[in-house]
């Protein structure tokens, strides 16, 4: 028998199909997708065990461009075959692609459930805030207000927050992270180190229908001033140079954005990040002023897919070989001479 | 049915008879489908053949006494062959005023009538819209009846186990089990020993029950029974040498699709939403783990089909199981599996519909949603299961053509078939053909549309295997490359090439046979699903009466068996009975061009034997024959 063959080093193009990209021009998803298929090589994955799993909408494409496994789905199912994926081979690394409208309106259900039950897979919300494919309408995210071709006098909905959704359905990993950040590798590194059901939204630009929606924040030059990064056990700090964080109001109970020096301001009263603190997510998700990005949230808990197997090997060890000679004798027979 | 002062102090002797339908009928708190099964049990094993047909109501507990709380447990037994759980009862059993007026009707002339006098209270009487006492007034003169206080002997039998009261009338039921097994000759070990083991954890509880039928049975052999009543016996029946069981139909799909599983080497995956009357195979499934299935309970009905086809994507084989409603939620996900040409079962264990419809009744008008139900041409493969005990090998047929041929395939049961429960002669597993998969694993040249030059089935790649990755999707595929296409020209060739698939899995299949009588004659009747042993009972009784009718059972909806149409059109008429409105007819006349007639009933029942022989007989007459 020959040693085994040295393990393979795969890079960015070995996760890239053969398939013309077919994204509008500017469109956020190509950074998204070159952001994935630089980050998996370096997370050890492989190919033939990858699989992406997506539903309807200009994100759900997503499968076709991945040199992986695929299966571009229907409209905002992924989440339910994705399980049935990992249950049949929870060996898989499994990834969901969704958007706001597949994931939060027609899937709505469905997300809640994988998240609740925490299957063991990366669930990546692209976030732009509009119904691309459709041409345009608002979807459950959109801002109140926004004047689309089904709201010609502006939207009446309110918005759902992706991460706040998440959190209300016990996801044990919630990150945010936009299109164009350098950061988005490390968030999508980070989804995947977690076990069960990791939930990352990434705030995309839709250059066609609402373009410029999330410029506030992402804007090389005014954008840091209302990106927060978090990082676990380090104070809640952002703006260019630092110079402002989030102090606990015990009051109301909310944080807020206050600026170190001023008044008596001081670095002691900066909130330190807790990823573990469920509390701090929730008031995390939705904060006045700024975007936190990064990993919100991170719990470990039991993991669906590998319940499901021990219960199976429990089953196994107590019933022993299956016997279907034996099954069907169950209960009570009678023998007619 | 003389019966003697002098008889009664001997043994009273057994009055023979050929057969008996009987139905328990009471309270829906009352236990009747217990008493009901528990009396199947001991029937079988006094070796009769039977058919039962459990009757109950959408309500888990109805308000007590009511007519809409009535549940009911109907068991045809006899010395000879039985292939339905009959028209109308010989005997019945009516704990309460209510179950008395909505069988009453039911019952044959003469027939005898046990009633627990004790229920016939005024406030009972009066909610079940009586309004006078019918024990009292002439209105069970056609019927020999058994007028006992089930609930104060009951009472009496219990009072030294300590039970409270509520517990104690519970055991009425047994009470009554323990007459009718006196008065049918049967052992009682069996109940005792089940009772024993159901209450095991309030051995009072099981004390009470098992006294109750005791004292049931010693009533019946002291009473003295009414002028015209007498104990009976009804001679074993000679089946077939064998190792029997009783199974119900949900028993039987469960445990084909693991025998189906098992056959072809995969793991099972079933998803499912609870849904009446498909619940039960979730449950059954739930406790074969060990079986390589995997349950999963999903949030709705199409998470449980989405999870199912996700399942065979990973190389499982993926099953749902469901009722009409569920089918139409799943339509999506089952298009999914015929676009991305995965295999799938789907089960649809058939109820009363449109809508919610009537949930725990019976129906066969799933037929054009099986076959038709889904946007845009997407033809998959339909099976219809006969009886209880077929359930287990259309289940194992329902897997092979999904894995054969790659494609979704529906299960077709009901209501009926799914509770009812039958002797059924255990199958020797080793004469149950294996049809093992071997998932693809060559690169070379590979892409996922590669084809079996036979069965024109794609490929079954799966994730996990090196050098295949693909992707696969809804979006319409190139039929060379499986890269997405708009081309018209592709898309028009790949809709041809799915319907034509689908239509070959008929050459694989064999050809249609008419189940009873000749290949021609004045009449072929034409059944599928759950009304085979309706029509079948018919159809011997007419071709007893001389008639030339034959019966033809399709089990394969779609594709239909070679040389259906053949065979329709060797006879003079075709009548095509169904529990709808008329869909297999219509079928049949589209795909054939043959005058075929409908005949339906959509009362929530199977057929009535007699109901079809007079039918079939009019349209004889009317024809000159």
């Amino acid at each position: 028998m020959s040693a085994n063959p040295p393990k393979k080093e795969y890079t960015r193009k070995d996760f890239a199909s053969d398939q013309e990209v077919r994204w509008c021009p500017g469109c956020g998803d190509y950074a998204i997708l070159a952001a994935v298929q630089r980050t998996l090589p370096s997370l050890g994955s492989t190919p033939e065990n990858t699989v992406f799993i997506s539903g309807i909408g200009c994100s759900s494409r997503f499968p076709y461009y991945m040199n992986t496994y695929g299966f571009h789905t229907i409209h905002g199912r992924a989440p339910a075959i994705a399980s049935g994926l990992k249950l049949a081979n929870p060996d898989l690394d499994v990834w969901v692609i969704t958007g706001d409208g597949d994931g939060l309106s027609i899937g709505g259900n469905h997300l809640l459930h994988v998240l609740r039950r925490n299957v063991d897979l990366q669930i990546m919300l692209f976030n732009n805030q509009i119904y691309g494919l459709t041409k345009g309408q608002y979807s459950p995210t959109s801002q109140v207000g926004k004047v689309t071709p089904s709201s010609p006098l502006g939207s009446i909905d309110q918005p759902i927050v992706p991460a706040r959704f998440a959190l209300g359905a016990r996801a044990t990993f919630v990150a945010r992270a936009f299109d164009t950040s350098k950061k988005l590798p490390a968030a999508l590194s980070a989804a995947r180190e977690h076990k069960g059901a990791a939930f990352i939204e990434i705030l995309q630009n839709c250059p066609v229908f609402n373009d410029g929606v999330f410029d506030r924040i992402t804007d090389r030059k005014t954008g840091p001033a209302y990106q927060l990064w978090l990082e676990h056990g380090k104070p809640m700090k952002f703006g260019a140079n630092g110079e402002k964080g989030l102090r606990l109001n015990p009051e109301t109970l909310s944080l807020e954005v206050v600026t170190i020096g001023e008044g008596d301001v001081t670095e002691q009263d900066i909130v330190v990040h807790d990823e573990a603190n469920l509390s701090l997510a929730w008031m995390l998700t939705d904060l006045p002023e700024v975007v936190a990005l990064g990993v919100l949230y991170r719990q470990p808990g039991p993991v669906y897919d590998e319940s499901v197997k021990r219960q199976r090997e429990l089953a196994e060890e107590r019933f022993g070989e299956p016997d279907l000679h034996a099954l069907l004798r169950q209960g009570h027979t009678w023998t007619v001479s | 049915m003389e019966t003697s002062a002098a008889a009664r102090v001997q043994p009273s002797p057994r009055e023979t008879l050929d057969s008996v339908v009987l139905r328990f009928a009471g309270d829906s708190g009352d236990g009747m489908q217990l008493t009901g099964s528990q009396f199947t049990t001991a029937t079988a094993d006094a070796g009769n053949d039977l058919a039962t047909f459990p009757d109950f109501p959408a309500e888990i507990r109805a308000p007590a006494g009511t007519t809409y709380g009535v549940s009911g447990y109907q068991i045809h037994f006899a010395a000879h062959d039985v292939k339905t759980p009959g028209d109308a009862p010989d005997v019945l059993v009516a704990m309460n005023p209510a179950a008395l007026k909505v069988n009453r009707e039911a019952l044959k002339p003469g027939g005898l009538l046990v009633v627990n006098t004790g229920a016939f209270t005024p406030s009972n009487l009066k909610k079940a819209g009586y309004e006078t006492n019918p024990l009292e007034d002439d209105s069970l003169d056609p019927f020999r009846v058994l007028a006992v206080d089930v609930t104060k002997m009951t009472l009496e039998a219990v009072k030294g186990v300590g039970l409270g009261s509520k517990d104690a009338h519970r055991c009425k039921n047994m009470w009554t089990l323990g007459l009718m097994y006196w008065l049918f000759g049967r052992e009682r070990d069996q109940t005792v020993a089940w009772l024993g083991n159901k209450f095991a954890k309030s051995p009072k509880v099981a004390e009470a029950n098992i006294a109750a039928l005791n004292a049931g049975h010693i009533y019946g052999e002291n009473a003295e029974l009414p002028h015209g009543i007498n104990a009976y016996q009804v001679p074993s029946a000679s089946l077939p040498p064998g190792e029997y069981r009783n199974i119900s139909g949900n028993e039987a799909t469960a445990w084909g699709l693991v025998a189906g599983a098992r056959l072809a080497g995969l793991n099972m995956m079933y998803g499912s939403y609870p849904i009446t009357p498909a619940s039960n195979l979730l449950h059954h499934l739930s406790r074969l783990k060990h079986f390589g299935v995997t349950t999963f309970q999903a949030e709705d009905e199409i998470a449980a089909v989405a999870a199912a086809v996700g399942a065979s994507f990973g190389g499982s084989i993926g099953v749902t199981g469901t009722s009409g409603p569920g089918v139409a939620l799943k339509s999506e996900a089952i298009g999914l599996a015929i676009a991305a040409e995965l295999p799938l079962v789907v089960v649809d264990v058939q109820r009363g519909g449109p809508s919610t419809g009537l949930p725990t009744k019976t129906e066969q008008s799933d037929l054009f949603q099986a076959v038709w139900g889904r946007n845009g041409d997407a033809p998959l493969a339909v099976l219809a299961a006969a009886t209880p005990g077929d359930c287990f090998y259309m289940a194992i047929e329902a897997v092979r053509i999904a894995v054969q041929y790659m494609t979704p395939v529906m299960l077709l049961t009901d209501g009926y078939i799914a509770n009812s429960a039958e002797p059924w002669p255990l199958p020797d597993l080793d004469s149950l053909q294996p049809f093992p998969v071997k998932h693809y694993d060559d690169p070379e040249d590979f892409h996922p549309f590669l084809r079996n030059e036979h069965t024109r089935a794609r490929v079954w790649a799966i994730p996990g295997t090196p050098g295949l990755e693909h992707r696969i999707g809804g979006l319409e595929k190139d039929r060379k490359t499986g890269h997405i296409s708009y081309d018209p020209t592709n898309h028009h060739r790949m809709t041809q090439f799915r319907e034509e698939k689908i239509a070959g899995i008929a050459r694989g299949l064999e050809s249609a046979k008419v189940d009873q009588g000749e290949d021609q004659g004045d009449m072929l009747v034409v059944g599928w699903g759950s009304t085979y042993g309706s029509i079948s009972q018919a159809v011997r009784e007419l071709r007893e009466g001389g008639h030339q009718v034959s019966h033809l059972h399709l089990r394969n909806i779609w594709p239909l068996p070679r040389g259906t149409g053949e065979l329709l059109r060797s006879f003079n008429s075709v009548l095509v009975p169904e529990l709808n409105n008329g869909q297999l007819v219509k079928l049949l006349r589209a795909e054939y061009l043959v005058d075929a007639e409908s005949l339906t009933r959509v009362t929530g029942k199977p057929f009535q034997i007699q109901a079809l022989v007079r039918a079939v007989e009019e349209r004889l007459q009317r024809n000159g024959k």
